[in-house]
């Protein structure tokens, strides 16, 4: 079978909606399909790093931040609903007697829900914008953004009283009243998070199709001969970063939903590395092979880690290593040549 | 030659009101300096403590296609980084039809219509001819604006006749990182036309290429001189005898000789520091 790069990609994203609306749900119970949920929801921050890293070169070792970001938001919501009209037993815990004022936004769904898509927007684009002014990129700018999280769950874990600390948000059941721990509730938010993804891959490949898709991979390539052409790259470079920190922060968000609990954890970075690591195994290229990969290592941690408790991180890195020597563009490449898709 | 010299004043009649509907903003901020498109006073960049380019007037007319020559280290990249804003001045000034240069960042002086090709090929070579043509048109620089940009007839006519132009049009579809060095160096060529600077930067447009390709792009650059300015850097003295009416020369930063090819092959100061060698 011979198939166009074009044809190539539109079988894959078919492919994807298939699995994701009609194989999983069928195939998978509550239980089963609530674990694929939560893998999904890393996938969201996969898809980012493609986008950024993949065509615009762009390596964030700090996607974290912003993952961790929507899953706090979320889980601020629904504690503040799960222990209303009291505070949050953790903050009785440590004796803080009012509400800190930037949790009251957080007793509205709407706020949180506006909040998850639109605080990253400036937060990542000042923070990307400054950065790539000043013509830091590359490593260094892997460097900032792993210090920035490190820096983040350090100041989160050290707030008990307002945070949760170590211990994260926990202990929450209920979205607006309706259960979502019970089957009904988890697969009803499944449904949720698959539309809101195949959303976000369209998007994403629309975006990647389009004249701005291709100045991307001209930044990465050549940066220089992009600003002599009359392009501000450092504006190029931040709108693609906020673009993965949004999606970050819905993954996160959905994350919260299905895990019941977040942790500061979710903002270090290990976090993510980890993700960089979905991204890469998928392929970096290739908006569906991130997804594909976020499922794929988020399965093989669970599993393993089920039946080989102490060595399973081994085979992790074997994977990784595996992918990266075999498969330099990830798991997409072996699609890519077994249904001979010309370049 | 006077009659060159009257077809080129011509054109400055004529091409102009094109210009100004294609980019009205720029010519609505610059004042015309006597003719002179790019004017060069007493410039100095020390790189700690050694200056490359040091206390140099020069200037450039409008539609004029000018050869900067000088041995290794006279300081002719250096100048051209200058002038497009990759390198900051340390004194002196540089200004672009009244526009002063200096204080701009690089892609300011690209807009205005500074355009700077690089000593090796500087294109994209994970996209197709036509995708690097596309980027580089002037009036979309935004964000959004490149996003839900259209491919219009203008703009598919726009990359069909600068790929004529420098001999591509068979190769549009093809990634560009498959084409050979000189049609490569052809290309960033073309990204320029595409940009539609009027004042274009080449930095050894020739190097690596072979004979014939040579010959081309002697006849590609004297087109494109017929209502834009050029300056070339170059070493091949063929190269520039076929090309150049003026031509500058350069040793260690300063002005040495400056005129017509003979003129300056028969300067004796550059006999000494250059051709002589």
């Amino acid at each position: 079978m011979n198939i166009s790069a074009k044809q190539g990609e539109r079988f894959a994203h078919a492919g994807l909606a298939l699995l994701l609306l009609g194989l999983l749900p069928l195939a998978l119970g509550p239980y089963w399909l609530n674990l694929v949920g939560k893998y999904l929801a890393f996938s969201f921050v996969a898809v980012g790093i493609v986008l950024a890293w993949g065509y615009c070169g762009i390596l964030s070792l700090g996607q974290g931040v912003f993952f961790g970001f929507g899953g706090y938001a979320m889980a601020m919501f629904l504690k503040l609903e799960a222990s209303a009209p009291e505070l949050p037993d953790f903050m009785v815990w440590s004796s803080v007697e009012k509400l800190p004022f930037w949790w009251e936004p957080y007793s509205s769904l709407t706020v949180t829900i506006a909040s998850i898509f639109l605080v990253p927007i400036p937060v990542a684009f000042i923070f990307a914008y400054a950065i790539f002014r000043k013509r830091v990129s590359g490593v260094y700018f892997a460097i900032v953004t792993i210090a920035l999280s490190m820096t983040l769950v350090v100041l989160n874990i050290g707030q008990q009283g307002e945070t949760g600390g170590a211990n994260g948000i926990t202990d929450f059941s209920t979205l607006l009243g309706f259960d979502i721990i019970n089957d009904a509730g988890k697969v009803a938010i499944y449904w949720v998070e698959v539309v809101l993804l195949l959303t976000a891959t369209t998007l994403a490949a629309l975006l990647l199709h389009s004249r701005f898709g291709k100045l991307l991979i001209a930044v990465r390539d050549r940066e220089d001969r992009v600003r002599f052409s009359g392009f501000d790259t450092a504006m190029i470079k931040a709108f693609i970063f906020t673009v993965s920190a949004v999606l970050s922060s819905v993954g996160g968000a959905m994350f919260a939903l299905q895990a019941g609990l977040v942790t500061p954890s979710l903002i270090g970075a290990v976090t993510s590395v980890e993700l960089v690591i979905y991204a890469a195994v998928g392929g970096r290229l290739s908006v569906v092979g991130a997804v594909i990969g976020a499922l794929l290592v988020g399965f093989m941690k669970s599993y393993l880690s089920e039946h080989f408790p102490e060595i399973w991180l081994f085979f992790l890195g074997g994977m990784f290593i595996f992918v990266v020597w075999v498969l330099p563009n990830g798991l997409a490449d072996l699609f890519r040549k077994i249904l001979r898709v010309k370049a | 030659m006077d009659n060159a010299l009257a077809s080129t004043s011509f054109a400055v009649a004529s091409e102009r009101p094109e210009s100004t509907t294609a980019r009205p903003l720029v010519n609505a901020k610059s004042t015309p300096m006597n003719g002179k498109i790019l004017s060069i006073e007493a410039l100095t960049v020390s790189f700690d403590g050694f200056k490359a380019v040091d206390g140099l007037d020069m200037s450039i007319d409008e539609n004029e296609l000018r050869v900067v020559i000088g041995p290794n280290g006279a300081g002719k990249t250096t100048l051209l980084d200058m002038i497009c804003g990759k390198t900051k001045p340390t004194s002196g000034s540089i200004r672009f039809r009244g526009t002063e240069l200096g204080k701009l960042s690089d892609y300011q002086i690209v807009r205005l219509g500074v355009g700077r090709k690089f000593q090796t090929p500087s294109i994209y070579e994970d996209l197709t001819v036509a995708e690097n043509l596309e980027i580089s048109i002037p009036q979309v620089h935004g964000v959004w604006a490149s996003i839900f940009f259209r491919r219009s007839k203008e703009v598919r006519e726009r990359i069909g006749y600068v790929a004529e132009e420098i001999m591509l049009k068979d190769h549009l579809r093809m990634k560009s990182g498959k084409l050979s060095h000189g049609q490569k160096q052809w290309l960033e060529i073309g990204l320029l036309l595409m940009q539609d600077s009027d004042l274009m930067l080449l930095d050894e447009p020739v190097a690596g290429m072979s004979p014939r390709e040579r010959e081309e792009t002697a006849e590609l650059l004297k087109r494109i001189a017929n209502g834009k300015s050029l300056v070339v850097i170059e070493h091949d003295m063929d190269f520039v005898r076929s090309i150049a009416k003026k031509v500058t020369v350069l040793h260690q930063g300063r002005l040495l000789s400056e005129g017509s090819v003979e003129e300056v092959q028969n300067d004796p100061r550059v006999i000494e520091v250059y051709l002589g060698h």
